[in-house]
């Protein structure tokens, strides 16, 4: 039939040209020659004016990251990266540390503004209930350049600044926790991370605190041939909650870019962390060409007893994603989420997945995934769940569903699934299905377009994990599926 | 008001041919029943008029007040007033029933030019509309016709045209996996939306619908045509003789 006949041929046609955050700023930057050699390691290091430690474990990473060869078990193939040929440090032009908004680049103020991202506190407070503010670190390449209600959280016992800042005003905390969860070696791109760090931000929840508002970063990768290389370290002492939100954009560029984080987060006893992401990368355009390459490494410690991690997870951006947000259940009867919506369109590839460790006893785990490629794209889900000898009881529940748009996407779920205790109860679930040519029909029957079926289809598919994002940012997340899926769907 | 003039249908990518040449008419206000045995197309004319993809039109045309709809996608003929109740309603997992049935009634309003309807107001049709099919407002929050049993799915159908308004309703084998008890349910919300212009065509393969839907015109279809046309006394005719007579004469 002719509607439906177009929305197949736009799918196929899919221009991903749609992407919304792909304007540039011009903003004078200070950067280093290209590539990577210990001379690099030292000038991020000085640039930040770090303790010598740290310039000390930066080196023996990069040291290490030299021996190692870049993994190549993902289900995603991309050219060789030349690593030497990247800039490894940009940052606005500006004579120290702004100390106020007024201080900062006033382009890159505009750019928050036009991707939407409040950074004015007297705006925000102006007309937002105080439970439904949100206290923002603002990352641009390399660095912060503003983190806002710091003096209000301040009040509350509650740090939260760029890593940068952390290192200066709380150099033991950042000493005592960074690697503690993602060690130095852990992988390829960690070590590079652990070597050549940037920015990225840094909370501290003391015992006892409910933090007062959410917390978000928001990461914009600006300059050409550069590579972002964020650092989060989030600890929330014995019962303290804190919920956080990344977001990620950056501009259309025919180069691939790369962006290879790392995340840790700690939790003691009764401690819960709540970590969402809204990741729209530049996900290049329709033959592939351009887009970041989105590496990175998120992890999760459940040190103390009865302690939470969730993660949730939408994805619709990068041309290549590699990322596995995992939880390492140590305390007894902890808890792991993972909650992932994955979108892939074009020519994207996604291989993406979790690991829930269960080691101490009672501890329990659910991951609930939902892929869904259309156009090209290449989708993966891959997960661990696993029991040590010690996790009596642990339990997991995993549903894994994809969800095809078109004939030229795949999907692909691959589980690994390892108990050593006789107690532990794991379940999975995995189903994969096509948007069928009748229920679109039968949409389409009662009036809707094309699009619009399409659309509330997809929406039924992820509500489950939608339910999981903090309010604000679902109907935002509901919004970018639809972009992302723009030509498939309104 | 329907008016279907030599259509000619096959299978799309095959050369099966199932209608050859039908014509059909239903006035407005019109209850019409097509009735025939099984594999006489009774269900491909049913989905060619609401434009499903899989058929192919070879020849003819359908006019819905004059106008050629066969050029429009589904979603512009439901606009222009066509219903169909499905003989298998789709299951939309993940959607509340609630949320389709506004979507699908601000889809057409805005189709057609009109505002949205407000949050009270839609509800207050929904309400009304359930009430009388005797759906219970449970089901209205569950995802559409996920786990319904083939009663409630059936009724859910009739409520969805109660609420869409439409001016010309097919429906197709709506008695099917009913029972008598349904039946009625159904044949009552049909009949509370009978209305001078209001046209519908029920197929059927049974007489049964057709002592609580009382039809106005009977059409016997075999073999991709309309081969004997007649009044309420076919209907019963055909269920004291069977088919036996048609297959041959088509």
């Amino acid at each position: 039939m002719p509607a439906i006949q177009e929305t197949i041929d736009q799918v196929k046609a899919i221009d991903v040209s749609e992407y919304k955050y792909g304007f540039v700023t011009d903003v004078e930057m200070e950067k280093p020659a290209k590539g990577l050699t210990e001379d690099t390691v030292r000038y991020i290091s000085s640039r930040k004016n770090e303790p010598a430690w740290m310039l000390e474990w930066r080196l023996d990473a990069f040291r290490r990251w030299k021996t190692m060869t870049e993994p190549t078990w993902a289900r995603v193939s991309y050219p060789q990266i030349d690593f030497q040929d990247i800039y490894y440090y940009a940052a606005p032009k500006m004579n120290g540390a702004p100390k106020s908004l007024d201080e900062v680049d006033p382009a890159i103020l505009d750019a928050y503004k036009k991707l939407g991202i409040p950074l004015r506190e007297q705006e925000i407070l102006a007309g937002v209930e105080p439970q439904n503010r949100v206290a923002v670190d603002a990352v641009f390449d390399s660095v912060s350049v503003v983190t806002t209600f710091r003096a209000e959280l301040a009040k509350a016992g509650v740090i939260f600044c760029s890593i940068s800042d952390a290192l200066q005003e709380h150099p033991e905390l950042v000493r005592k926790y960074i690697g503690s969860v993602v060690p130095v070696t852990d992988n390829y791109y960690a070590t590079l991370n652990s070597a050549v760090f940037t920015d990225g931000s840094f909370v501290y929840i003391p015992k006892g605190v409910r933090c007062p508002m959410e917390l978000s970063t928001y990461f914009r990768i600006n300059e050409k041939n550069t590579g972002q290389f964020e650092r989060t370290l989030i600890i929330a002492e014995e019962g303290a909650y804190v919920s956080y939100l990344e977001g990620c954009t950056a501009p259309q560029r025919d180069e691939n870019q790369l962006h290879a984080a790392v995340v840790e987060l700690v939790t003691m006893d009764d401690a819960e962390i709540k970590y969402s992401t809204v990741q729209n990368w530049y996900p290049g355009d329709a033959n592939g060409k351009g887009g970041i390459y989105n590496f990175v490494t998120k992890r999760g410690d459940c040190r103390g007893k009865n302690s939470k991690i969730s993660w949730t997870q939408v994805e619709t951006g990068s041309a290549i994603t590699w990322k596995y947000p995992s939880v390492i259940l140590r305390g007894e009867g902890s808890r792991g989420e993972f909650y992932s919506i994955a979108v892939s369109n074009g020519m994207q590839q996604v291989d993406s997945g979790t690991k829930m460790i269960h080691l101490g006893k009672n501890t329990t785990s659910r991951i609930i995934s939902k892929g869904i490629s259309a156009g090209r794209s290449q989708n993966t889900y891959r997960g661990l769940v696993s029991a040590h000898r010690k996790a009596t009881n642990a339990r997991n529940f995993t549903n894994c569903d994809s969800l095809l748009i078109g004939n030229q996407c795949g999907a692909h779920t691959v589980p690994y699934i390892e108990s050593k205790t006789s107690t532990a109860t794991f379940e999975h679930e995995a189903t994969t299905s096509k948007i069928s040519e009748d229920q679109l029909f039968y949409c389409m029957q009662r009036g809707l377009s094309a699009e619009e079926s399409t659309a509330l289809i997809v929406n039924g598919f992820v509500k489950d994990v939608l339910q999981q994002l903090p309010m604000e940012f679902a109907v935002e997340a509901q919004k970018l599926i639809s972009i992302s899926l723009e030509g498939s769907v309104g | 008001m329907l008016q279907i003039n030599n259509l000619h249908v096959k299978i799309a990518d095959e050369d099966k041919v199932i209608l050859r040449g039908l014509n059909l008419k239903v006035a407005k206000g019109e209850v019409a029943a097509i009735m025939g045995p099984n594999g006489s197309g009774k269900s491909t004319l049913s989905y060619v008029i609401a434009g499903k993809p899989d058929y192919e039109v070879t020849d003819g045309e359908v006019l819905l007040d004059g106008v050629n709809i066969l050029e429009m996608a589904p979603d512009e003929r439901a606009a222009a007033g066509l219903f169909l109740a499905f003989q298998y309603p789709m299951e939309i997992p993940g959607v509340a029933t609630m949320t389709f049935l506004k979507a699908a009634m601000n889809a057409q309003r805005k189709q057609r030019g009109q505002a949205e309807l407000t949050t009270p107001e839609f509800i207050k049709r929904v309400n009304a509309a359930a009430e009388l099919l005797g759906i219970p407002k449970d089901m209205l929050r569950r995802p559409l016709n996920v786990g319904f049993s083939g009663g409630e799915k059936k009724r859910m159908e009739i409520l969805q045209m109660t609420l869409l308004e439409p001016k010309m309703s097919v429906m197709d084998e709506t008695d099917s996996g009913l029972d008598i008890d349904a039946l009625k349910i159904v044949a009552e919300g049909v009949n509370a939306r009978r209305d001078p212009e209001h046209g519908f065509l029920v197929i059927t393969h049974y007489q049964r619908l057709l002592d609580y839907i009382k039809p106005d015109t009977v059409h016997v279809m075999s073999r991709g045509l309309i081969v004997k046309t007649g009044g309420p006394e076919l209907a019963l005719e055909l269920e004291a003789n069977g088919y036996r007579d048609y297959q041959s004469a088509a």
